[in-house]
């Protein structure tokens, strides 16, 4: 097993980088009896980069997730950390730190030992192990804590003492389960936006599994969104956003309008506009286009449409429309003009490329 | 509405009435199991010769097979605590932490004791017994065999109870991903969170191989409740003294064992 050492003296607020690992799983795959749980997965991660898993459950997220850190076996398939194939490294060697969804703190242990038990395992001397907890819960602001057990804590708090004992060791991966879930809405930003800033100063790589779509573009500097086994697609939040690669991602990340069209080329004639096609289609015909809110705007002419519903999402507001032919739209608006229900208006598309899909 | 009248709870006077009932069905028999065991003989006084006796007479070897029958119990409980813990117990974590779809198989396994009669059981013990004689000879606690099936479900409650309470796969496989090996999972993390349920455990099995009589007598052993009721024949007195002392015995075991269960909650709840 690779031992790491550790700075003898580190100032708590300023904890010290570690060099994340690289990751790579390559055609990864997974059968539980004979269900096929994964496809085939491939996916590398630089060292340092906070890559997120996302998609609705039963996608195979969490299964990625426990492969990497030995929980799981895998059927076929390599995982390499640091250019080594870990797949036959049992999870207490693999050198990874975890949280979970579930709390999971030792009930019987004290703040203090719970972050010391992996530095314990570890064989550190009782002065360093003492000292180093003590940093640990310091840089998830949890410092004064380290006497009080865990029923004595809310569940964010918690959360930042598991997070505090995954990190004292310094592992090369840091792997986090749904983390946020089962935390309030309020609690669940504030954490999130401090995992990635310790993330980002102890530049650990990380695997955050998520299935909440506006958490994984919030945080992650890629995305890899998860389908039936499947990774449909990874890139940057933006390019997610603005270039689906499949229509399940066009319809899984933000809101889209899905609306018959019909393909000719690489034109899209949708409604009354003509728009470039993104990416590569399916064959030509009828197909279904994905058009975001924001893609769709208020005219003084254009498509009549008649105000259903408004609603206020404070910086903006989302109006639903019934066009002449029956179909629903969304479409997003500045807060100043407030459309009544029932009212005729037009809408009209902005001139931006747009996914389709096949229509079967 | 009024809270008074439709309270979840009985009233007061109602309770202590319930409280009275359930004392006086506890306590009558043992006062006057107390009370015999005092007599002094035929005169209406009461002394202590009775236990006095147990003491001298022990010496001259009349309370021998009492003595004898109480060390074969003792015995008994030891192999059959090993046998809850070297077996039940393993049996439970490995359950539930590699193979959680035989969990009810498991559980059914260990309820279907206490769907049988002791007699019943017997029955088919004494067939097996002759194999269990030849291997390990007649001695007392081969018993441990048989009662360690009837303790089965009594065992496995508290333990199972407990294991419910905890979220022993989470907890496993932190300790795992924080560098733990398997041993360092049990004996840090699994065992110091089953600790009270293991101990309600082994004192329940306590407490019922010390009351097992059927397959004790069947099987021709002597152990504390054969000896009690030979004894009784001849000096109902003694019988009395030492039913009263295992009964106080059962009774400090219940207390230690919601001693327990009650710290167990505090420390969760607090």
């Amino acid at each position: 097993m690779k031992t790491k050492e550790s700075p003898a003296t580190t100032r708590a607020s300023v904890p010290t980088p570690v060099d994340g690992a690289s990751v790579e799983l390559r055609n990864v795959v997974k059968y539980y009896a004979n269900q096929r749980a994964l496809n085939g997965v491939n996916l590398s991660m630089a060292p340092g980069e906070f890559v997120a898993l996302l998609g609705p459950s039963g996608c195979g997220k969490t299964t990625v997730l426990r492969a990497l850190s030995g929980l799981e076996s895998v059927t076929e398939g390599q995982i390499r950390i640091d250019d080594t194939d870990v797949v036959n490294t049992p999870v207490n060697k693999r050198d990874i730190g975890m949280v979970f969804q579930a709390y999971s703190l030792f009930p019987h242990m004290t703040v203090l030992q719970n972050v010391e038990f992996g530095l314990r395992m570890r064989r550190v001397d009782a002065a360093s192990r003492r000292r180093r907890a003590s940093e640990s819960l310091d840089m998830v602001g949890l410092a004064s804590f380290g006497g009080r057990y865990a029923h004595q804590l809310s569940g964010g708090q918690q959360q930042r003492v598991a997070l505090a004992r995954a990190l004292v060791t310094r592992p090369r991966v840091l792997l986090l389960d749904e983390p946020l879930s089962a935390l309030d809405a309020k609690v669940r930003v504030q954490l999130r936006d401090e995992i990635r800033r310790i993330q980002t100063d102890l530049g650990i790589t990380t695997l955050f599994v998520t299935h909440d779509q506006e958490e994984a573009l919030a945080v992650a500097d890629r995305v890899a969104v998860m389908r039936e086994g499947n990774i449909e697609q990874i890139g940057t939040p933006e390019d997610l956003y603005t270039k689906p690669a499949t229509s399940f991602v066009a319809t899984f990340i933000g809101l889209s309008n899905a609306i018959d069209a019909e393909l000719v080329g690489s034109t899209v004639r949708v409604l009354n506009a003509a728009l470039p096609l993104l990416g590569t289609g399916p064959a030509e015909g009828l197909v279904t286009a994905f058009i975001r809110p924001e893609d769709i705007s208020f005219a003084p002419t254009g498509i009549p449409a008649t105000v259903v519903a408004s609603s206020f999402l404070g910086s903006l507001r989302r109006t639903q429309v019934r066009l002449e032919g029956g179909e629903l739209l969304f479409v997003q608006h500045e807060v100043q003009l407030r459309p009544e229900t029932g009212e005729r208006m037009f809408v009209q598309l902005r001139g931006r490329a747009v996914a389709v899909e096949g229509r079967r | 509405m009024s809270a008074a009248s439709f309270s979840a709870e009985p009233r007061r006077v109602t309770r202590w009435i319930i409280l009275g009932v359930a004392a006086a069905l506890f306590v009558i028999p043992i006062l006057a199991m107390i009370e015999f065991s005092l007599r002094a003989g035929q005169t209406g006084g009461y002394d202590f010769s009775h236990y006095a006796a147990i003491f001298t007479a022990g010496r001259a070897g009349t309370y021998d097979v009492l003595f004898q029958g109480i060390t074969n119990s003792i015995g008994i409980c030891v192999v059959t605590v090993l046998i809850v813990l070297v077996l039940l117990l393993p049996t439970m974590i490995l359950v539930e932490l590699k193979y959680p779809r035989l969990r009810s198989v498991l559980e059914f396994i260990c309820i279907i004791p206490i769907t049988i009669p002791s007699i019943v059981l017997v029955v088919g013990f004494i067939p097996v017994y002759s194999v269990v004689a030849r291997m390990f000879g007649s001695n007392p606690w081969t018993l441990s065999f048989a009662v360690g099936i009837i303790v089965l479900p009594y065992a496995y409650r508290p333990i199972a109870a407990n294991i419910a309470a905890i979220e022993i796969v989470t907890l496993t496989e932190a300790a795992r991903s924080l560098g733990a090996g398997w041993g360092q999972v049990l004996g840090r993390v699994i065992l110091p969170n089953l600790r009270s349920g293991i101990l309600s455990s082994c004192f329940i099995t306590i407490a019922v191989v010390l009351g097992e009589y059927t397959i004790a007598s069947f099987l021709s052993q002597n152990t504390f409740q054969t000896a009690l009721v030979l004894v009784q024949h001849t000096d109902p007195y003694v019988a009395v003294i030492f039913a009263v002392f295992a009964l106080v015995f059962a009774f400090v075991l219940l207390l230690i064992i919601g001693r327990l269960g009650s710290l167990g909650r505090n420390r969760r709840s607090a």
